[in-house]
């Protein structure tokens, strides 16, 4: 299982890199963790004209806590966010979930914001980005744009990214003060693509009420699925709240398909469960925090 | 110093774990070409046309070679490797399709370049026509014989036999209790993580041909080669490398690409080096496992069988160049400790537009103790008593063996358990699991609001198959030592417990024996390793090899020390006498050689002026051969039993029904152990192997017979965290079929894992489990139906 | 397609080499450096068997172009050797626990453990287990390769 031959750029800084992509165009692939592409190369199942790599313009490699939320650069990789203690201090899910990112050696090389833009509706951090109200930054010779997660999943392998363009960082929004955050996830064997997966995030208010509870669920549909919690939980007290109508909630929200890991009532099923399981948790959590 | 039977570190080690193992694909120069081949890409249809025009321009490529390019016997069908009185309907390919394709993943086309990239990009250009012809996948649709896969076999029926002994079903029918279970084992695979390959050097000059094969058997694969590619016998090399992994996936031989690889490199005149990739592997090797099964039983009030009926369909794939060993296995083995009163099986091979089946570790095992294990399950649930008791009271005793099933066993010899203390087993596996203590821990776990469940299964394994097994033994004049035996190795540390075996027979230290395996060049006559035979087989021709060089030393170092062989022994390779004279083997092994000429200052000892001696008898007798060396061989009337019994607990989750096992407990008897760790080691590979095959390993086909699962990503073996730990207690009943008393252990690990997980699932869940593997999803699935009445719960006694 | 010079230092050496584009870093190693200990079991970064250390971090050298790790430090299997040529403390570990059978996926195995260490000197069993969860083996059942983790840092820490 050998690769087809491409023509191979190594551009040095960002200009360059945008120059070269605005050259290739459509026939251009950008090669920067290479976990998710290389694996399709090997097998013949891609064979792109040309392979922008990406891996010397190390000014992308950066993870930037601000206020308001955590900037991840395109070079940054899954290992590096999973490591970071600012980024885990502003945002614990990011950690959470990156460490259900494939195996540990994938995440050495594999990039969140490459993760991000693959756009498998199997990942994890597209679905952490959607729950967070996040953001793409695409560069290219004519400018920048920024794409809120909500707009940028466009299909199953399909982002908004146009011929030209890098995506030079994803910014996973802060949430508010008294928001606690879980991540559950069912996979055949550890480290494989879930079977169903969900980010919950809870936000309370000083009374302890619900005040946001949604979640973002992976392998249930062709893009992150997101869900409002608020018609099952919404202004309850949380020891009130009823979870597991939330998850009710999530699985009449959801429609799934078969595969031959598991069937859609399957999937269905568990988005139900593990809701209910990570919103609990996420409470909880948020509880602890609007008492801190 | 005492050697056998002591865990001592692998010989073969440093060089593996320091990377300088020799696997086929570290063989070769830069100038040996790689070769890569045009698979189909569909399960069934004619080739109309193999268009390679694009392919010509590519940079690189050396040759084409379409069926139309084979001669001679190169051109014929693949052979029958075990033809059986009961394959009525035998069918193989061709090394390069001719004119049809029977599964995906079949050769058509065969590529030659100067590495394997630019193969594999002239293949991409090769452009294939196919007429898609209907296709056949799964058992049921062969069953129905809509459509064939072979046009003169109508019916899909490769084969039909029917064994029995009594009659069963008329054993049954005055059973005083009757039961009916259909179990299905889906389809899974070997896997080893090193895929096939061939490396091929033609010396024409020599008109020699070695050939380095990734393979199970390299003096089968001689014979093969030599008779397909019309060369000698005697100018035909296999030299098996290191090899990473086998399973049973590379004794089948020969493989289209093992004959096609050295007739390219005799055709070019250049070497010529195959390496198999994952996707390839998938689609071309073997696959193994998938059977569905009709047990009909018959029993008393206390459990004891009456009358068991089996029938049932394997799925032998596209084509059966390996016979139906796999299913003649799990007929026989099915009947694993107990005695089944009367007993009929009968089944057919089927033909399915898939991948060919041969033998996967195990064998046909697995599915047949699956389908015996259920039903003492059955058996146990229906009179409400426990399960261990049931098994106990069916269990052939000590004291009956030889114990005769009747049947004819995979070696063409009666199926007879010479050895075996099955109650033992049973005892010490309930003491190793808790069994007894088991319902009290569910109280407490459900008290938590947990699920869990117990589930045990027995075997019996039939091992160390004939026809034979042979070694060499020499010892050399520096005092090391030589084996060689012509089976081969994938891991299993021959180099290791047939460096003890000679070590503790001759007396010397086990670091001087070096052992080879697995090359022509230094062994001729074998068979291969398979069948967990190799430490009963190599084993014992190493041992009695030995034995006859040490009798040899003996008898030339009394005339050297003027003393009778009888007060002799040998330590750390020093002969000494009683009296406290000694004398080197290594010396030994000088005066073993009467030479005329010296070629160092040791060897000058036994030249014609310096021995001194008898003057008027020859320097060697009639009868005697030069050298301190021997060849032996080992072959015995029938294979001798193994036996064990695995336990496990699992938990299941009461919303998301994924399954964790909790403990994995195994007690086996295999006899004498040469070295305790290497068969520990075999036996965590095979429950690794069995825990894959019952919870996660299944290779998917959908009904155009495209492979749906062809990668690591879907077809999931475990990693560490799917594997528990596991518990181990063994029994050692001694062969007494062989002069070491040993027994085979590789397969062992993984014969019961089918049978032991679906009992504890379905100990845990309360209904029946009857098809594996299973996974949360299928089980989850299962809960809804038994919830909705259409999956009946357990009786516990409650139907009687 | 391009042929491209590169330098990379390998186990300590810095070797030239030219290669095409797409060249994997693994078939870089092996076929083109001679250097065979790492081996190749599936070429879509699932069964780990690749895995080498590139800057001191375990990367799957199969999902790696050589050309994109020009200037790297790669250590592989073979760079895993004690200073003498003798066994390094991992390949010791796996010898004394009967930590390999067939050999095939053990490089993968011995680079991953060898950074695993280096970060994280005292592993407990379940850690241990952890840190081999990305890695596949047919053989072993994984039982000895734990067992091996756990002996090595032993003869880690005895060592310093």
């Amino acid at each position: 299982m050998k690769p087809p031959p491409f023509e191979y750029h190594r551009p040095s800084d960002l200009g360059e890199a945008l120059a070269v992509l605005a050259e290739v165009g459509p026939d251009g692939k950008v090669l920067a963790g290479g976990q998710s592409l290389v694996p399709l190369l090997n097998m013949r199942l891609a064979a792109p004209r040309a392979l922008v790599d990406i891996n010397r313009v190390k000014e992308l490699a950066y993870i930037t806590t601000v206020d308001g939320g955590v900037e991840v650069g395109a070079l940054a990789r899954h290992a590096d966010l999973e490591r970071d203690d600012a980024a885990y201090a502003a945002i614990p899910l990011l950690r959470r979930a990156t460490e259900h990112v494939a195996h540990a050696t994938i995440r050495n090389r594999g990039t969140t914001v490459g993760s991000i833009v693959h756009a498998d509706p199997s990942a994890e951090m597209p679905a952490v980005l959607a729950l967070l109200d996040g953001t793409v930054t695409l560069a290219s010779t004519a400018g920048r744009r920024t794409v809120s997660a909500a707009d940028f999943f466009v299909g199953p392998l399909e982002s908004d990214v146009r011929p030209g363009e890098l995506a030079v960082s994803a910014t996973f929004r802060t949430p508010p003060p008294g928001t606690g955050t879980a991540w559950l996830e069912l996979s055949r064997r550890q480290g494989d693509y879930a079977i169903c997966g969900v980010g919950v995030l809870v936000t309370l208010d000083a009374d302890l009420r619900v005040a946001a509870a949604r979640a973002a669920l992976i392998s249930v549909g062709p893009t992150p699925v997101l869900v409002d919690l608020a018609d099952a939980v919404g202004g309850r007290h949380v020891d009130a709240a009823d979870w597991a109508a939330a998850g009710a909630l999530v699985e009449a929200s959801v429609e799934p398909e078969d595969d031959i890991h598991a069937t859609a009532a399957y999937r269905r099923h568990l988005a139900g469960v593990l809701t209910a399981r990570a919103a609990r948790s996420a409470a909880q959590e948020a509880t602890a925090n609007v008492r801190a | 110093m005492k050697v056998f039977g002591e865990p001592i570190a692998r010989l073969e080690d440093p060089r593996l774990v320091s990377g300088r193992g020799r696997y086929l694909d570290d063989l070769g120069t830069t100038t040996t070409l790689a070769a890569a081949f045009v698979r189909s890409p569909h399960a069934h249809a004619r080739v109309v046309d193999i268009d390679v025009s694009d392919a010509l321009g590519v940079d690189g490529l050396v040759a084409i070679y379409t069926y139309d390019d084979l001669e001679g016997r190169v051109a014929e069908p693949l052979p029958i490797l075990i033809p059986h009185p009961a394959l009525r309907a035998p069918r193989t390919g061709y090394p390069l399709a001719n004119g049809v394709v029977k599964h995906v993943g079949e050769p058509v086309v065969m590529v030659v370049a100067t590495d394997r990239y630019v193969a594999e990009d002239a293949c991409e250009r090769i452009r294939v026509e196919y007429e898609p012809l209907p296709p056949v996948v799964g058992i049921d649709n062969a069953l129905r014989a809509e459509h064939a896969v072979h046009e003169d076999v109508p019916d899909n029926v490769a084969a039909h036999l029917v064994q029995e002994v009594g009659d069963a079903r008329a054993a049954i029918e005055a059973a005083p209790h009757k039961l009916e279970l259909h179990l299905e084992v889906e389809r899974s695979a070997s896997m080893p993580m090193e895929g096939r390959g061939v490396y091929a050097r033609w010396d024409e000059a020599d008109r020699s041909l070695r050939v380095y094969s990734s393979t199970q058997t390299s003096t089968s694969l001689r014979f093969a080669l030599a008779h397909k590619l019309g060369v000698p016998v005697d100018r035909v090399e296999v030299v098996t490398p290191d090899v990473g992994g086998g399973f049973g996936v590379k004794i089948m031989h020969p493989w289209p690409e093992e004959i096609l690889v050295p007739w390219a490199a005799i055709r070019l005149g250049r070497e010529v080096k195959w390496v198999e990739d994952r996707r390839e592997h998938f689609i071309s090797s073997a696959h193994e496992r998938g059977q569905k099964h009709t047990v009909r039983v018959g029993f008393d009030d206390d459990g004891r069988l009456l009358g068991l009926d089996v029938e049932f369909l394997h799925d032998n794939g596209a084509y059966t160049p390996y016979g139906i060993i796999v299913p003649v296995i799990t007929a026989t083995q099915l009947l694993g400790p107990y005695k089944p009163g009367a007993y009929r099986v009968e089944f057919h091979s089927l033909y399915t537009n898939t991948v060919i089946v041969t033998p996967y570790r195990g064998a046909g095992r697995p599915q047949g103790v699956f389908a015996m294990e259920r039903t003492m399950d059955a058996i146990a649930d229906y009179l409400g008593l426990d399960r261990t008791v049931v098994r106990e009271r069916n269990l052939i005793q000590p004291d009956e063996m030889p114990y005769d099933q009747g049947l004819v066993f995979q070696d063409g010899r009666g199926l007879v358990y010479d050895s075996g203390d099955f109650p033992a087993t049973l005892r010490k596996l309930r003491e190793l699991v808790g069994w007894e203590e088991f319902e009290e821990y569910r109280q407490r776990a459900r008290a938590e609001g947990r699920r869990v469940g117990i589930g045990i299964a027995m075997y019996v394994e039939g091992t160390g198959v004939g026809p034979y097994e042979g070694a060499h033994v020499r010892v050399e004049t520096n005092g090391q030592v030589h084996v060689a035996t012509g089976l081969t190795t994938q891991g299993q540390g021959h180099e290791t417990v047939f460096a003890q075996i000679a070590a503790e027979e001759l007396g010397v230290p086990v670091e001087t024996v070096t052992v080879v395996t697995g090359d022509t060049r230094r062994f001729k006559y074998a068979v291969g390793t398979f069948a967990s035979r190799a430490a009963v087989m190599s084993g014992n021709a190493v041992a009695l090899a030995a034995r006859k060089v040490r009798e040899k030393a003996l008898r030339i170092a009394a005339e050297a020390l003027s003393c009778s062989p009888d007060e002799l022994s040998i330590v750390d390779g020093v002969v000494r006498s009683e009296a406290g004279a000694e004398i080197d083997l290594k010396t030994v092994a000088v005066l073993a050689n009467p030479l005329r000429y010296a070629f160092d200052e040791e060897a000058a000892r036994a030249t014609q002026f310096a021995v001194g001696g008898r003057t008027d008898r020859p320097p060697v007798e009639p009868g005697d051969e030069p050298g301190l060396e021997a060849t032996a061989y080992y072959s015995p009337v029938r294979s001798t039993f193994a036996n064990g019994a695995h336990a496990a607990i699992v938990e299941t989750d009461p919303q998301t029904a994924d399954i964790r096992i909790l403990r994995y407990c195994v007690v086996h008897d295999c006899g004498t152990l040469i070295n305790p760790r290497i068969v520990a080691g075999q036996v965590h590979g095979g429950v690794a192997q069995g825990v894959g095959g019952a919870l996660y390993e299944r290779i998917v086909y959908d009904e155009h017979g495209q492979l749906l699962n062809a990668s690591y990503m879907d077809f999931l073996m475990p990693y560490a965290s799917e594997v528990p730990k596991i518990e181990i207690d063994h029994l050692e009943t001694p062969s007494p079929l062989n002069p070491l008393g040993i027994k085979g252990a590789g397969e062992a690990g993984v014969i019961p894992g089918h049978a032991v997980l679906a009992s504890a699932i379905e100990d845990a869940e309360g209904f029946r489990i009857d098809a594996m593997p299973i996974s949360p999803a299928q089980l989850w699935e299962l809960r809804r139906r038994h919830e909705a009445g259409e999956v009946p719960g357990l009786t516990r006694g409650g139907e009687r | 397609m391009s042929e491209h010079d590169i330098r990379l230092t390998v186990n300590g050496i810095e070797r030239s080499v030219r290669v095409p584009a797409r060249r994997l870093l693994s078939d870089c190693l092996r076929h083109d450096l001679g250097l065979t200990g790492t081996h190749v079991g599936c070429e879509h970064g699932v069964c780990g068997a690749c895995t080498v250390l590139v800057d001191g971090v375990p990367m799957r050298s199969c999902l790696l172009f050589a050309v994109s790790v020009d200037g790297a430090e790669i250590t592989t299997v073979e760079g895993c050797r004690a200073p003498d040529g003798g066994l390094g403390p991992v390949q010791q570990a796996f010898q004394d626990c009967h930590g390999l059978q067939c050999g095939f996926c053990t490089p993968g195995f011995i680079t991953t453990i060898t950074a695993y260490l280096r970060d994280n000197p005292n592993p407990t069993e379940e850690q241990a287990r952890e840190a081999i969860g990305g890695n596949l083996c047919r053989c072993t059942g994984y039982q000895n390769i734990v067992a091996s983790v756990l002996q090595a840092a032993d003869i880690i820490r005895s060592e310093s």
